[in-house]
């Protein structure tokens, strides 16, 4: 279980005024729940991820995993707690193979049919891929694809991802969006995703609205998805579309 | 006999955990330690100066030829001349290298100068490994001249490789090329220390058709430094590639000249040098699958240089 209790971050702008990203933000990812965060861009959703993986550390509040304190903790630290992220851009590493990638990813010598399974998975034809460099030779959709390939191999209890759908073409997207559904199915383990989409929104079991840093609204998926979808309003159109 | 030193040595530059099949001539501490030869390929020592010529018979096929040169006795200095004559159509893999074992006080050097002689439509890969180890206060110094001559429609690889170890090394690589050759160098290189490694690539792309592929990636760690400079001279319609990808680290520095010459109208060269550090997502990348930050430096500088 995760849990973020009263979480803030501020930053020092180019003007040197405070500015306020995430502001006394608390909520709970309760173990086996799929929890989608949304919101407009610039609402803070990514910094939320990345204050949950520890690659930004916050300026007030303290989180949890699991009853543990883990705010002064590092990536690593985290990671080995059994925390993984799906980072918006994929990172390349020239010479770094995809098989590499997914075996440091499971702590574990894989074996190449079982490295093809995590590829199957998220709809890579894996012979074609496992012994790829996980370089720019490869699509956005596809490095997108072999990032969620290396959470499954690690097979932690949360994952979170930030923006899966960002980047990549309409076909990837919708491919993208049957893992997901799969992943539901067939998963153990919390899931967070920071994501516009309806469709993902749609799988959720809980939906928090994040806007200015702060959770505007959150609850089960039947209780938010239905307001925001009816609402007609110019935000929350612009929160389904992720547009300010 | 091969001590264990000895033979550790020819682990790291050769691959070899026995006596290789095949040709070779294995000389160590500047003496001959073993040869072979086979009905295709002949090895012979000079008389005039020390080193060897090797002859491969034209039309062989599928043979290799491996001549390390290992050397544990520290202040040992050498220059030694070899020379490859390959006939026509052959398709050979030859596998030189020099490994370095100092654990005294005095320099220990070896130069190499290597000769090839390509025949007419034949096909040579050729590996060349560096390694140096001990921890006395000499240097281990290796300093390889490579000059191929490259007759119509053959093909050369080279695979270059120096992976720490070795303190000094200035390698001088010209290539001459006649109608439709081929070569591709790669070059992959790693300094450490107060190292420095300067390699100079020369070719010379001298018949229609012809075409070379010059690639270094290095990495630089510490206080190392490092100077690539690879030129390529277009004679004659033909096609050159030159790029240098290098990663830096601490308070290493590094040198990348690509040249161009281009002599004739449809000379086609491309350049491409990049240098740079580790950028800081592929670490939190790795960091976020439960490495430390010095395991994934390793990864990513071990990746980098596969």
């Amino acid at each position: 279980m995760l849990e973020l209790k009263n979480l803030s971050f501020k930053v020092i702008d180019e003007t040197g005024n405070e500015k306020t990203i995430i502001d006394d933000v608390s909520f709970t990812v309760k173990d086996d729940s799929f929890v989608v965060i949304t919101g407009p861009n610039g609402s803070g959703k990514s910094t939320l991820a990345r204050l949950i993986m520890g690659i930004e550390k916050p300026s007030a509040g303290r989180i949890f995993f699991d009853g543990e304190d883990i705010t002064d903790k590092s990536i690593t630290e985290r990671a080995n707690m059994g925390i993984s992220f799906a980072l918006q851009q994929p990172v390349k590493f020239k010479g770094i193979q995809v098989i590499d990638l997914l075996r440091l990813a499971a702590k574990k010598n894989l074996t190449v049919s079982q490295a093809c399974e995590y590829l199957s998975f998220v709809g890579l034809c894996a012979r074609d891929y496992v012994n790829r460099e996980v370089n720019a030779s490869l699509s956005g959709g596809e490095l997108k694809r072999i990032e969620i390939a290396t959470l499954l191999a690690r097979n932690t209890k949360l994952s979170v991802f930030d923006e899966p759908e960002a980047g990549i073409d309409l076909w990837s997207f919708q491919s993208l969006n049957r893992v997901f559904e799969n992943m539901r199915m067939d998963t153990k383990g919390s899931i967070l995703i920071i994501s516009h989409q309806e469709r993902i929104l749609n799988i959720a079991d809980e939906i928090i609205i994040l806007s200015g840093g702060k959770i505007i609204q959150s609850g089960a998926k039947d209780d938010i998805l239905p307001s925001l979808l009816k609402d007609s309003t110019q935000a929350a159109c612009s929160v389904l579309e992720g547009r300010a | 006999m091969l001590d264990e030193i000895q033979k550790r040595l020819l682990r790291e530059i050769a691959d070899l955990h026995t006596v290789p099949s095949g040709a070779y001539n294995i000389r160590s501490n500047s003496k001959l330690e073993a040869r072979n030869t086979t009905a295709n390929i002949d090895i012979v020592s000079k008389t005039e100066k020390s080193g060897i010529d090797i002859y491969i018979k034209p039309g062989t096929k599928n043979e290799s030829v491996h001549i390390p040169v290992v050397l544990s006795e520290s202040g040992l200095k050498e220059t030694v001349y070899n020379d490859f004559h390959i006939g026509e159509d052959c398709d050979v893999v030859i596998v030189a290298g020099c490994g370095i074992n100092n654990c005294g006080t005095g320099d220990s050097e070896h130069d190499g100068v290597h000769r090839f002689i390509v025949g007419k439509n034949s096909k040579v890969k050729y590996v060349e490994k560096h390694y140096g180890e001990g921890d006395g206060r000499g240097k281990r110094i290796l300093n390889p001249v490579t000059e191929v001559y490259q007759e119509e429609g053959s093909s050369v690889e080279m695979e270059m490789v120096q992976i720490k170890g070795v303190d000094s090394t200035v390698r001088t690589t010209l290539s001459k090329l006649e109608k439709g050759a081929k070569l591709v160098v790669r070059e992959r290189l790693l300094t450490h220390g107060s190292q420095t490694a300067v390699s100079n690539y020369t070719t010379e792309l001298n018949g229609e058709g012809s075409s070379a592929d010059v690639v270094s990636r290095s990495v630089a760690k510490e206080d190392s430094y490092q100077k690539f400079v690879s030129r390529i001279v277009g004679n004659a319609p033909c096609t050159g590639h030159t790029e240098c990808d290098a990663i830096i680290m601490n308070n290493a520095r590094i040198l990348a000249v690509p040249e161009l010459e281009a002599n004739d109208l449809d000379a086609s060269l491309i350049h491409e040098a990049a240098i740079g550090k580790i950028a800081g997502e592929q670490i939190i990348k790795l960091e976020t699958l439960g490495l430390t930050e010095q395991e994934a430096e390793e990864q990513i500088v071990n990746g980098f240089l596969k």
